[in-house]
Order: structure tokens, then C-alpha cells, then sequence
């Protein structure tokens, strides 16, 4: 195997986020594009870790599977807090700082 | 042998490959909430899949039961709190969705050429098995400290994310 079919993989998964975040009006649509994002790096950190026979790629990619977790809990937290105050969770009409 | 075993590491990647990008391309322009989350599954799973190709077993496993098992399960709480409509929905993307595909389209334009001339020819060698035994001696001696900031990150996030859920 090579090592860029994985990381050519990877970024196509975090293009296919990027255009998530982007594109996405709903809330918890944007928090999934950002979990492709987050498995993207994921892919990249455990297959140079392979590839160079170092443990630390598997460390880190563990460390940012519980801070996906965190994030996910406070940002569904935040939607939810977000539907209750304005009934909908469209994230564009988050709009009240906007000069 | 071994050239046996590396063709059908290669289809097994495509297979997995193929399925992975047709069901990110989904979660993205599907048009029932639902149905994104559920595509979502596949693509973690597929995520899970390339682990066990890398030989990184430990990690693979904490895939399946973080993301599948609970990550997912959260998504669905939050599709179901949020009362989104079960049916498909008509206007789940904004006005920039050509701008977005463009920078999605360059940014891989960019990584892609950078990838193609940086690691170009550059193989596995002899890929081994990082055992669990070996991910829990890293943890715990080199990188105990992180650990502990990771997990003190994690309680406050979710102590967070009561307090901001709850009602009162």
C-alpha cells in the first residue's frame, strides 16, 4: 500500500467538511461536517504513525477522538439552547453581532 | 506471498475508499437530516475499517464505540430535540453553496498536488501490529500528562454541556 492512498482519502474527506461547513444552513448538520473534518486528521495521524512505526500517531489520534466527543457534547448542547431561545436552528440566523 | 497479500490489502482499501467518499458526499447534500446522520455511520465505520488496515487495532475499537456507539447516538438526540422535520427539507442548503464547493474544490486541488509531489512513491514497509499493550505504555508513561489534561477536558465540556442543557 501506498502511503497517499490514505492521505489522498483523507483529504477528500476534509474537502467534503469544508464544503459542509460551508454550505450547511441546519446546526447539527454543520457539527456532522465537522466530525468528517475531525476523522480526516484522524486518518492522516494513525497512518503516518504506521508508516513511520511510531505509537504517537495512534496517542494523538486518540487524544482527538475525546476532544471530538467534548465538542460534540457542548455543540449539540449550544443547538439545543439556540432552538429553545429563537425556535429554530438555522445558522444563519444567528445573525445579532452582524454590523 | 507477500504480493498476494498486498493486492488484497490495495482492493480492500478501494472498496472501502469508494464506499467512505460516496457516503461523505451524502452526509453533505443529503436532504433528510436523518438520512445524513445514517450516512455518517458508514463513513465512520469505513474510518474504523482503514485501522485495522493500518494495523491499529486499540484505535479501531475506541472508533466503533466513541464515534458509532455514542457520537451518533448524540446526533440523534440532538436531529430528534431540535424537532427537525422527518421528511426531506427543502432549504437545508444556503446561498453559498457554489462559493463552498469552490474553496472545497481548491483546497483539494492544493493538498492533492502538495500530496501527489511530496509522498509520491513512498510505501508501507513492513507494516506491524501496535498492539494495545503498546498505545497503553505510551499513554501512560511519555504521555500521562496530556492524559490527564485530555480527561479534566472531557468532564468540564460535559459538566458544560449540562449546565447549558438543562432547564431550570
Amino acid at each position: 500500500m501506498l502511503l497517499n492512498q490514505f492521505l489522498f482519502l483523507a483529504a477528500i474527506l476534509f474537502c467534503t467538511g469544508v464544503y459542509g461547513v460551508l454550505a450547511r444552513r441546519n446546526g447539527v448538520m454543520v457539527l456532522m461536517s465537522v466530525e468528517l473534518m475531525l476523522n480526516a486528521v484522524n486518518i492522516n495521524l494513525v497512518a503516518f504513525g504506521a508508516y513511520r512505526h511510531d505509537i504517537t500517531g495512534q496517542v494523538f489520534a486518540l487524544f482527538v477522538i475525546a476532544i471530538a466527543a467534548a465538542e460534540v457534547g457542548v455543540g449539540l448542547a449550544l443547538v439545543l439552547m439556540l432552538y429553545r431561545n429563537r425556535r429554530s436552528i438555522d445558522v444563519d440566523d444567528v445573525d445579532l453581532m452582524k454590523g | 506471498m507477500l504480493a498476494q497479500m498486498m493486492v488484497a490489502e490495495n482492493i480492500a482499501f478501494y472498496l472501502i475508499a469508494a464506499m467512505m467518499v460516496f457516503a461523505a458526499v451524502r452526509v453533505v447534500t443529503a436532504r433528510n437530516i436523518v438520512h445524513s446522520a445514517l450516512y455518517l455511520v458508514l463513513v465512520l465505520a469505513g474510518v474504523a475499517a482503514l485501522y485495522i488496515l493500518l494495523a491499529a487495532e486499540f484505535i479501531a475499537i475506541s472508533q466503533v464505540l466513541v464515534y458509532i456507539g455514542a457520537i451518533i447516538v448524540l446526533f440523534l438526540f440532538g436531529i430528534m430535540l431540535t424537532r427537525a422535520p422527518m421528511g426531506p427539507m427543502y432549504d437545508t442548503d444556503n446561498e453559498q453553496r457554489a462559493v463552498g464547493a469552490a474553496i472545497a474544490a481548491l483546497l483539494l486541488g492544493v493538498m492533492g498536488y502538495s500530496l501527489w509531489r511530496g509522498f509520491r512513491d513512498v510505501q508501507f514497509v513492513d507494516l506491524q501490529v501496535q498492539t494495545t499493550n503498546d498505545v497503553a505504555n505510551s499513554v501512560f508513561s511519555t504521555y500521562v500528562l496530556p492524559f490527564e489534561i485530555i480527561s479534566v477536558v472531557l468532564l468540564a465540556a460535559l459538566i458544560g454541556a449540562i449546565v447549558l442543557a438543562r432547564r431550570d
